[in-house]
């Protein structure tokens, strides 16, 4: 008895163990990991000194980043808070890189070479303005000194610790600073702008000391707009309200004049009102009237010209100083499918210092900006590299007229992830190009087997560690049997569509979607959805599969809707069309047609519902399940959620046969002033359950899940606790969770916790649900899980009823049937903030679940689901026990060999998918965010595989030395059988 | 060095009220992360260390990083209980609530959440090392031995040194019996252990 005990207890304790655990060389055999910016909204380069060239770059997505000119490759990288924008930056001391960020309230510096923080200051200032970042050469005590405009005060800050060494109040009310600039070998600053619109305002400052020199203003019978170009360090060109008339405005030894001159005396036929596109380049500004960029320079005394109208697409770069006074600028032009991208002098329109013509894949969109660095070549000339961003927010490097290296940085913000199978392989078409023959495979293995024996020299370990991880296998184009090859197919913000393989995270195709792409009728489309539209298996497996992109023009959710069809394997737009509704939400129905599309409703703002394809064949299956067929809305700004059926055709228009009007079954109205929406969840559309009986092994009893896939999980906080932790009184927040059925409109439970507020996050799967919360009262996060069970079944456990057939068992579990539901909830501190929560997700739902846990620190933790059972208690019972229940502990481990992402941060992640592969153990996980991370994950291990260490040649070697031992004994015995016979 | 950082441990954690102009009343939260030397068995800190840590404050509401001397600070911070997190690769830190009371500025309370400790100055310091890889472990003969194969040997060596001492322990009538019985079937020859004899 006690050795059964032992063996007990020890299996409970092995079953302990983290499921998932990595060794360290197995780093990169599945998993791959990608490091992204975004887009770049700043350049400066570093390039003087002799060493390692490089770009430091700020990101839209609040991102400093040092590059590698050479390569592309980031050598250190910051991800600054989502509220802390980047203002500007710069180089100071050609060491230390200057942040300026948070609306212009913090300044930061960062050591070049390493990316540590070295200072950091915080600048406070009387009210909101315009954030500016000027270097200045300006010297105090040794000191070199950088001037920032912010928040309607000007600071001046060393740039070796920090510290501000004078401020001084632009208190004016309506003084809008718009430049603050410093002439070439001054040591004071003009500071700039413009009051009540209609006045300029031109203050000169001592930079030593801050002290007022001069002040002058000078009024404007119009109104002043907009932005403003610098085309000397004493004179302004800005535009006035109407957009026809340009003002030169020149502030030259503090006497100002504004010389006023309409457009329409330079350019004959403008059409329009133009737009000014800010640049600092002496003698030269840029305007815009519609697509018609205009370069215009300014001659002498207050003389316009213009010197050339380009039709084309047109990105400005800023001024670049060359030697003895000269200015150098950019221009990049569409041509086809070539860009010339121009450097020219800014005094010498004609004389370019550099033409060249270079190839642009069509995928990549427009030029957006152009940032330009130069070199001085052998023969004494200048060279220049441009650093260019593209419309897919690409960055790519050109020098030499050839592309240097590109960085595909819109990956760095996924809107939506969807997978497709690849293709099968077929007899006769081989995919990998290099198949081992016999003698490499031996040899491969003759390699492993040394490793496991310990005998592996370290050039062997190495050649075994290049082998495993460039195995041919996992990145084959075709199917395999276990599913892990997979396409991962993600819409970026950018509007464009990239094909990633699993197997090592390569690009396979990618496209910029035409119909994203903006255009007169649509002036900021955005993508909203992604999902499979085809997935060929049965009838059409010759058809490539392919994904629906759903869009709309605009961030309002009455904007038109825009719908798009992609060929999953090629990435070719099969078709796309503008609708002419709009598109709040996307219902993928689970019927398909005979060319195995799947049926898809869009519900528009007004609540109708549009059924596609738009084919008869789809109506004839719609109008079989047009009773099944429920939705349901979430306001979360009102506190109401709404159930919806479909009632007949669109009343309006008649011709659209496939619009159908909504009928509103049940609403659920929050109190709003005691209650606020803050997340809601629902089960995964396609999640395979094993069994709908758990069984409980403690009293011989069975449970039956409460398995709906028409349940939604709504959060809702006090309206006082929706802000930041901290801002409210465990007395004046609660959290409350509901589960809610969404054909009826029937709330399954409520429960509240009190003291607790969000942010929520939750997971919801088969009959649970588990969210993340944050508790007031304790001040820790908590994490809950609340479980579902049909008691309407309960009554099925009687053997004899199974015998003659009186259970209920088979039939199917309607929303309409009385639901008699019992739920078990029990709640855990957990240590970390979260960013995401999933749940793996296998191909039949037998292996346990494991959960997925994007931390603060951008990492993904593993946990085991039987750590979050409303079962646990603080003394299981031995049967428990055996069940696997785990004694109640009141937080949840944190183990780190379970973080998936081992040592590796998926920066800035936002998101955590998981698919499931052919071979039930495992689930693909991809979590994205700037970074991409893909590996395998196995939550019981791969039971059903064997694992990647497991060595072919010490089962055949043992193999072939039992049949060599029993060959022997069995010629021993034969001769001592023939001894015993002489005998 | 390490003298240094011993040195610097005493940190006082300054609460100054920045402005109170209107209704904005701001905090500074100053604090301090260490990395203790000679943590773990490796033995670092490594120049560059401290340049991957971030300080992150109510869930990411503000998000500050680490001077090289393990400095932070968070500015214009309302007053209330706050929660500050650290995020360092390698290291578990417990989050930190911190007090500051609206009544009476200047008194701050600063406790890990993990083990309810209070602190008397805003020094973070993990709690433990986090290793994220199974260590493998060296060669040896009892790992070799658990291997299925191994076990499959063992088995053998089992019933070769074993069974004799079994069969001498028999009757020797017994004994006689059972050998007559194998005359009677005869040796067993290498035939019988195919696959396929084994399905006869």
């Amino acid at each position: 008895m006690a050795i059964t005990y032992a063996v007990l207890l020890f299996l409970i304790f092995y079953s302990f163990q983290p499921t998932l655990s990595l060794y360290e060389d197995q780093v990169g055999l599945t998993d791959w990991h990608q490091q992204y910016i975004g887009k770049v909204k700043q350049a400066v380069f570093h390039t003087h000194k002799t060493g390692r060239k490089r770009v430091v770059v700020s990101t839209e997505d609040n991102v400093i980043a040092t590059l590698d000119l050479r390569h592309g490759e980031i050598f250190w990288r910051h991800v600054l808070g989502h509220n802390d924008v980047v203002d500007g930056i710069d180089i100071a001391l050609g060491k230390y890189v200057i942040t300026l960020s948070s609306e212009g309230r913090i300044l930061r510096a960062w050591n070049l070479p390493d990316g540590q923080m070295v200072w950091e200051s915080s600048l406070h200032g009387p009210k909101h303005s315009k954030s500016l970042l000027l270097m200045t050469n300006v010297i105090i005590e040794k000191d070199n000194v950088v001037v920032i405009f912010s928040n309607g005060r000007l600071h001046a800050v060393s740039c070796i610790d920090g510290e501000v060494l004078w401020n001084k109040d632009f208190e004016a009310e309506s003084l809008e600073v718009q430049k603050v600039i410093q002439p070439p070998g001054s040591n004071f600053v003009y500071v700039v702008g413009f009051a009540a619109s209609s006045q300029f305002e031109m203050y000169q400052i001592n930079a030593t000391n801050g002290e007022l020199l001069k002040h002058e203003s000078e009024a404007f019978s119009g109104r002043f707009s907009g932005e403003v170009s610098l085309v000397s360090s004493e004179t302004l060109v800005a535009l006035d309200s109407t957009g026809l008339i340009l003002l030169r405005i020149s502030f030259h030894e503090g006497k100002i004049s504004i010389q006023q001159t309409p457009i329409s005396d330079l350019v004959e036929d403008s059409p329009g009102p133009a737009v000014i596109i800010p640049s600092s380049i002496m003698g030269l500004f840029t305007i815009k009237i519609n697509a018609v960029t205009i370069f215009i320079r300014v001659i002498g005394k207050g003389k316009l010209e213009v010197v050339e109208k380009a039709n084309h697409e047109t990105a400005v770069g800023d001024a670049l100083s060359l030697s003895e006074g000269q200015q150098a600028f950019a221009l990049v032009q569409h041509a086809g499918r070539d860009i010339h991208l121009t450097v020219k002098l800014a005094h010498d329109w004609g004389g370019d210092l550099l033409k060249e013509s270079i190839k642009m894949d069509q995928q990549r969109g427009l030029v957006h900006k152009v940032f330009i660095n130069n070199y001085v070549r052998t023969d004494g000339s200048y060279g220049f590299r441009a650093l260019i961003v593209m419309e897919d927010h690409s960055l790519l490097l050109l020098q030499q007229g050839t592309i240097v290296w590109s960085r595909e940085d819109g990956l760095a913000s996924i809107i939506d992830v969807t997978t497709s199978e690849l293709p099968v392989e077929r007899a006769g078409v081989s995919v990998a190009k290099v198949e081992l023959n016999l003698f490499e495979w031996l040899k491969g293995h003759m390699l492993k087997l040394k490793g496991t024996l310990m005998l592996a020299t370290p050039e062997d370990i190495a050649a075994i560690q290049y082998m495993r991880l460039k195995s041919s296998e996992k990145s084959k184009m075709t199917r395999d049997h276990n599913g892990f090859r997979k396409l991962l197919i993600a819409l970026t913000r950018a509007g464009k569509l990239f094909a990633l393989h699993t197997g090592d995270g390569r690009i396979v195709w990618s496209r910029l979607l035409q119909s994203l792409h903006k255009s007169e009728a649509c002036q900021h489309p955005i993508g909203l959805n992604l999902s499979p539209w085809q997935v060929p298996h049965h009838h059409a497996l010759d058809e490539n599969p392919s994904v629906l992109v759903v869009g709309r023009c605009g961030p309002s959710s009455d904007a038109l809707g825009i719908l798009s069809f992609i060929d999953s394997y090629t990435g070719k737009e099969l078709s796309s069309s503008r609708l002419v509704h709009s598109v709040a939400q996307v219902i993928p129905l689970p019927y398909t047609d005979s060319t195995e599309q799947r049926l898809h409703l869009l519900i528009d703002a007004d609540k109708h519902a549009h059924l596609y394809p738009e084919t008869p064949e789809a109506i004839s299956i719609f109008r079989r399940e047009f009773s099944n067929i429920y939705w349901y809305s979430v306001e979360d700004e009102n506190g109401i959620i709404k159930g919806y059926a479909l009632k007949s055709k669109c009343n309006g228009n008649v011709d659209d046969k496939f619009c159908f009007d909504a009928r509103e079954l049940w609403s659920i109205v929050l109190p709003s002033e005691s209650e606020k929406i803050i997340a809601t969840v629902t089960r995964k559309m396609n999640e395979a359950v094993h069994t709908q009986a758990k069984l409980i092994a403690a009293d011989q009893d069975v449970m039956y899940k409460y398995v709906s896939r028409n349940l939604l999980f709504v959060a809702t906080v006090a309206p006082k606790a929706s802000g930041e932790i901290g801002s409210v009184t465990p007395e004046e927040s609660w959290l409350v969770v509901y589960l809610i059925d969404t054909v009826t409109g029937c709330v399954l439970h409520r429960m509240t916790h009190h003291g607790s507020q969000g942010p929520v996050e939750a997971v919801f799967s088969e009959n649970w649900v588990v969210y993340h919360y944050f508790n007031l009262r304790a001040h820790r996060y908590e994490m809950s899980v609340i479980e579902i069970y049909d008691q309407s079944r309960a009554d099925n456990k009687d053997v004899w009823k199974l015998v003659v057939g009186k259970h209920n068992l088979t039939s199917p579990i309607s929303s309409y049937s009385r639901s008699e539901v019992v739920t078990k909830s029990q709640s855990y501190f957990f240590t970390h903030s979260l960013k995401a929560i999933a749940v793996t997700s296998t191909a039949k739902g037998i292996t346990s679940k494991q959960l997925l846990m994007g931390t603060i620190g951008d990492q993904v933790l593993a946990l085991d689901k039987r750590f979050l059972d409303p079962r646990r208690s603080v003394n299981p019972t031995q049967a428990e026990r055996e069940e696997g229940i785990i004694p109640l502990t009141d937080s949840l481990p944190i183990i780190p060999q379970s973080y998936i992402t081992h040592n590796i941060r998926v920066e800035g992640l936002r998101g955590i998918i998981t698919v499931a592969a052919k071979l039930e153990s495992t689930t693909l996980v991809f979590a994205h965010g700037l970074d991409l991370f893909f590996t395998h994950f196995a939550p019981s291990r791969t039971y059903d595989s064997l694992t990647e260490d497991f060595s072919c040649a010490l089962l055949l070697i043992t193999i072939v030395a039992l049949v060599a031992a029993i060959f022997v004994t069995w010629l021993l015995s034969q001769r001592k059988e023939l001894q015993d016979k002489w005998r | 060095m390490a003298g240094i950082a011993r040195l610097l441990l005493l940190v006082l954690m300054s609460t100054v009220p920045l402005f109170s102009s209107g209704s904005r009343t701001g905090f500074t939260i100053n604090g301090r992360v260490k990395i203790p030397h000679g943590f773990g068995p490796k033995g670092f800190t490594l120049p560059g260390r401290m340049s991957n840590v971030k300080v992150i404050l109510n869930g990411g509401q503000n998000v500050t990083f680490v001077r090289p001397d393990g400095y932070f600070s968070f500015h214009n911070i309302p007053s209330g209980t706050h929660l500050i997190e650290v995020a360092a690769m390698g290291y578990f830190f417990s989050p930190v609530r911190v007090d500051f009371s609206a009544r009476n500025p200047g008194k701050v309370q600063a406790a890990l959440t993990e083990n309810r400790r209070g602190l008397s100055e805003l020094v973070l310091e993990p709690l433990r090392e986090e290793h994220y890889y199974e260590v493998r472990e060296p060669f040896s003969i009892m790992s070799l031995l658990k291997s299925p194969m191994g076990l499959m040997l063992g088995f053998m060596l089992v019933v070769a040194v074993f069974m004799p001492k079994l069969v001498e322990n028999m009757d020797a009538e017994e004994m006689r019996r059972v050998q007559e019985e194998m005359r009677g079937q005869g040796v067993p020859s290498l035939s019988g252990m195919s696959p396929g004899g084994a399905r006869n």
